[in-house]
Formats: C-alpha cells, sequence, structure tokens
C-alpha cells in the first residue's frame, strides 16, 4: 500500500515532498521517488494522498 | 567622444568617470512631483516599481520556488526552454547555496543589479523556507541589494509578518479576478489547507485570502504591486473593477498583462484556443484605467531566472556551470554607479521638464515613437541590434512610455537580412517616428516606403528631448518658446 511517482510526468517541483506528512518522499537523480516502505497513503493523517493532491501534472498514483 | 554619449559597457569597463554629486539625496529632481519621497527612496533603484528607475537598474530573480499551491489555466510547468521569455518558465532550479553563489557571481560582473526577486518558477510563499533562506544567507554577504517577491498570494496571510520583518519592501501578487465566477474559470485548482479544492469553492477562498494579504502588507508598510493577466472574454471587462478593489486597499502599482496562449506552451489556455489581447486591446484597456492606481507599462513579463535591464536577459551568461569559483562581494562598483545615475538623474530630470514644456503647449496632436535604447533613457542602439523597441507617445498628456514592441534583431553580425525587415515593419504598425542611434539606407529606405520614418538625427540624446524636438518640428512649435 503505497503511492508511487510517475517519472516521465513529474516536473521535479518538489510540491509533494514538504506536504508529505510521513517524510516518504525525496529528490533521486531528476525526479522525486515515494519510499513504499514509510508512504502509509496518508491513511490518518488527511483525508486524500498529499502527494496526489498537491501534484500540479497528475505524476501520482497508487503503486501497482 | 562627446559627454552625450553614455554606454552602461564602457562604464562597467571604467567606473572612474564617475563626477557630479555623488550624494544619495541628489538626483531628485528625478522623483515625479505625484511620488512620496519616502516612497521614492523605496522605488528609485527598482527597475518594476518606477519607470524611470527602469532605465537604469538591473533586477536578477533566482529560481528557488519551483513549488505551487494553485493551478493556473495560462501555466504549464512542464515547457520549459530558454528561449522562451515568460513568467513561470526557467531553465535551471537553484539550491539557496547555489542562489548565493549565483547572486554574488552577478554583483560581481553587473554593477546596474539593485534588486533581487524570487518569482518562481512556482510560488515563492509556497517554497517559504528556501525563499527565506536564500533572502537571510544574500543579506549577510550583499546588503546593498533590495529584495522583492513575488505570489500569487494564497499563502500571504500566514507569510505576511515575516515579510515585514525581513525588510522586504516589495511585494508582487497577481489577481486576475475579483468575483469568484470569473476566478472559477481562470483556476481550475488551488490546494489549500490540506485539502485540493476546484471551482468556485476554490476560487471564493483564494480570493478573499489575496485581498486580505493585500491589506496586511499594505498595513505593513510594504510596497504592493498588482499583476493582471488580461485574458479576452473572461476578465477584461472585469479588471476595472479589480483595479478599483486594489486601489482601495492601497496597491502601489497596477500592471496589466497581456496573457501569453501559445499552443505550443501546452497549456490549459494555449490549448483551448484562448487567444490573448491585441497590443490595441491592451493599451485601451491601459488607458481606461490610466489616474487609477498607478499603472505600470514597462512590464516584460520575465522569466523566474531572468537577469539584466528589464528590456535584456542575461541570465544564460551565469548558469551554475559557468559561475566563477570565487567571485568577490565588494559593494564598490555598485556604488559608484548609483552615484553616477544619481548624477545623470539630475540632469535628465532638467532635460525631461524641458522636453514637457514643449509638447503640453500644443492641444491634440499625438505621436507615437519607437525608440532603441539599451539603457541610460537615451537613444543609444543601432536599428538593426535593436530586439525590443521603446514606445512612447507625446501629446497633451506629455511624454510617456506606453509600451514596448519585440522584434528580431534585423541585422546578425554585420549583414542585414531582408527577411526579417517584413515582421519589424508588422511590428511597427501605426508607429510615425523610429529613433535609434544608427541605421542603413536600405532598411531606411524599406521603412520609408512603409510609411515610417526613422532617424538617427537624435543619437544619444535624452529620449524625451530627441521626442519633445520631434514634436516641435512636427507640429511647428519651438520648444524653446512654448
Amino acid at each position: 500500500m503505497a503511492m508511487s511517482i510517475n517519472a516521465d510526468d513529474c516536473t521535479a517541483c518538489g510540491a509533494c515532498e514538504s506536504e508529505c506528512p510521513s517524510k516518504a518522499i525525496r529528490f533521486q537523480g531528476a525526479v522525486y521517488v515515494i519510499d513504499p516502505k514509510k508512504c502509509t497513503e496518508c491513511q490518518g493523517a488527511a483525508d486524500a494522498p498529499q502527494c496526489d493532491e498537491v501534484c500540479p501534472s497528475g505524476a501520482i498514483a497508487k503503486a501497482a | 567622444m562627446s559627454s552625450q554619449i553614455v554606454s552602461l559597457d564602457s562604464f562597467v569597463a571604467s567606473p572612474s568617470p564617475v563626477r557630479g554629486c555623488a550624494s544619495s539625496s541628489c538626483g531628485s529632481s528625478a522623483r515625479p512631483a505625484d511620488v512620496d519621497p519616502d516612497v521614492w527612496e523605496k522605488i528609485k533603484d527598482h527597475p518594476c516599481y518606477s519607470e524611470e528607475a527602469h532605465h537604469y537598474f538591473a533586477r536578477m530573480h533566482v529560481a528557488v520556488a519551483p513549488a505551487c499551491n494553485i493551478q493556473c489555466n495560462y501555466c504549464n510547468r512542464k515547457y520549459d526552454c530558454s528561449n522562451e521569455s515568460r513568467p513561470g518558465v526557467v531553465s535551471e532550479r537553484l539550491t539557496p547555496e547555489e542562489a548565493v553563489r549565483k547572486v554574488v557571481a552577478v554583483a560581481a560582473a553587473v554593477p546596474e543589479l539593485s534588486v533581487l526577486g524570487i518569482a518562481g518558477p512556482g510560488d515563492a510563499l509556497a517554497n517559504w523556507k528556501q525563499t527565506r533562506a536564500t533572502f537571510d544567507a544574500v543579506r549577510k554577504v550583499i546588503p546593498d541589494v533590495k529584495f522583492c517577491l513575488s505570489t500569487n498570494g494564497l499563502a500571504l496571510p500566514d507569510y505576511a509578518d515575516e515579510i515585514a520583518g525581513m525588510a522586504i519592501d516589495h511585494v508582487t501578487i497577481t489577481i486576475n479576478a475579483v468575483d469568484p465566477e470569473i476566478g472559477a474559470k481562470i483556476y481550475p485548482w488551488i490546494f489549500f489547507d490540506h485539502k485540493r479544492r476546484t471551482g468556485l469553492e476554490a476560487a471564493t477562498i483564494f480570493l478573499e485570502r489575496q485581498m486580505r494579504g493585500l491589506e496586511m502588507l499594505v498595513a505593513r508598510g510594504i510596497l504592493v504591486k498588482i499583476n493582471s493577466v488580461m485574458i479576452p472574454g473572461i476578465n477584461d471587462a472585469h479588471l476595472p473593477k479589480v483595479n478599483r478593489a486594489v486601489r482601495q486597499r492601497g496597491a502601489f502599482l497596477h500592471n496589466i498583462m497581456p496573457l501569453i496562449s501559445d499552443p505550443a506552451h501546452g497549456t490549459h489556455f494555449g490549448l483551448t484556443g484562448q487567444r490573448g489581447p491585441t497590443p490595441a486591446e491592451l493599451k485601451t484597456l491601459q488607458d481606461q484605467l490610466d489616474g487609477g492606481a498607478k499603472l505600470m507599462r514597462h512590464c516584460r513579463q520575465c522569466r523566474a531566472d531572468a537577469i539584466g535591464l528589464l528590456g535584456e536577459d542575461r541570465g544564460q551568461e551565469f548558469t551554475l556551470d559557468r559561475l566563477p569559483e570565487f567571485a568577490t562581494c565588494d559593494p564598490a562598483p555598485r556604488q559608484a554607479y548609483r552615484a553616477f545615475v544619481a548624477a545623470e538623474r539630475g540632469d535628465r530630470g532638467a532635460a525631461r521638464a524641458d522636453a514637457l514644456r514643449s509638447v503640453s503647449a500644443v492641444a491634440d496632436d499625438v505621436l507615437l515613437v519607437a525608440v532603441a535604447t539599451k539603457g541610460g533613457a537615451r537613444i543609444n542602439e543601432h536599428f538593426g541590434h535593436t530586439r525590443e523597441f521603446q514606445i512612447y507617445e507625446a501629446g497633451p498628456k506629455g511624454i510617456t512610455l506606453v509600451g514596448h514592441r519585440k522584434v528580431d534583431a534585423y541585422c546578425m553580425g554585420g549583414f542585414g537580412e531582408d527577411a526579417t525587415l517584413g515582421p519589424t515593419i508588422a511590428a511597427l504598425d501605426g508607429i510615425d517616428t523610429v529613433l535609434c542611434a544608427k541605421i542603413g539606407d536600405c532598411p531606411r529606405d524599406a521603412l520609408a516606403e512603409a510609411g515610417i520614418t526613422v532617424t538617427d538625427a537624435h543619437a544619444y540624446d535624452y529620449i524625451e528631448t530627441a521626442i519633445g524636438k520631434l514634436y516641435a518640428e512636427r507640429f511647428g512649435r519651438s520648444a524653446a518658446v512654448a
């Protein structure tokens, strides 16, 4: 259970990193990545995954 | 060389010929009569807040703020090209540490530098940690540069106190609407209080916070400029109401900018065929609002990493890989340049007053003049090297800068190409006379055929002086008598 970032769509703006309540997102190389071990999909912290809510390019979805 | 000739380049190379009064109070004759002395102190070196200053001073933006908390229909952050010139676009994102290195390098190479701004490419306040860290670090090494930031205003009520505490004198808020119904057509969503909000709910929250932010800044003595994007059919008829609303709340300047909506940029408006205003539509609206909150006419809608005088962008000279290992923070060249400007301004102020007298006596005749200049408020650029003409209107209201028009430089490496003259002629539509430092016979004849007079007879004169003379010649009044 975790969110993930599609590198093709990520513009590396970093908006998701500062909104993540679990500190699961960090900059790696050219784009941001979500650590699936830390990601909680914001359950208990917010109504919806904060990264997906703030992402301007629709790059974030539930990990397959 | 005549003492009339002022080249910023030559000044940079040899700051010694500074003469005249170097005191900071000198040059006050350049202060417009309707500007309070305290306010003038804040704006006299800020190219975006003072039309007068934009002839002399340079700004730099550092792109430390990539994230944004709203989506605008005219913005697409994916598309990024160094040849693009528009807000929200940037080629290289910087950490605060990299930004400080860059500011130091630019300050050492560009004595005209007076303002450091953070304008994105996202929102300065949506990246507050980076914005604050950058300003705090620069303040320690270069205390003589003014700070300025640009924001959509959503987070402004949260940071107004901190902004005031950091001696940031200037803040720009982009306000495109005051009615939520219109706002909802421009902003598809905002991210606020841990939620993405859309439609009328988003616009209502957003516009209310913009107004509150504006009031809080004004109450704290900060000069606020309002940027509005003119979007035909959506907010063009609404902008007079925006103008009244921001004026009532104490905004210092209102800057109406044309929508940029090239489909290739991939913005919502670009893809849906929403057009931008024509230069004539923009000018009509600006003229209609003149006399309200002071209107800014010299905006160039620059990139979030632009460097230089407003008409130029030297950003490519200062990319991270080109920064020197060590650069000094010596303030002396900037101080010398400011002393030079103070003296030059006094002289120009007197010349301007003379020129204004020469046009004010004549009733209704209006002259539209395009000027080739590279700074210093003088006619000092060759026609063929000009990438942007400054457009002045001379008439009963005086001589005023009313805008600028971009062209492709006609002359590349000494060889003019006929192919580029057509678009130049089109860009100069409606212009009566072009003033430049020099022009070849061929382009002069081609423009004459198109009904546009080009002259280098006033080369290196002050812009207003030359236009005053031109006006007097054209309408049969002697400048000295009038």
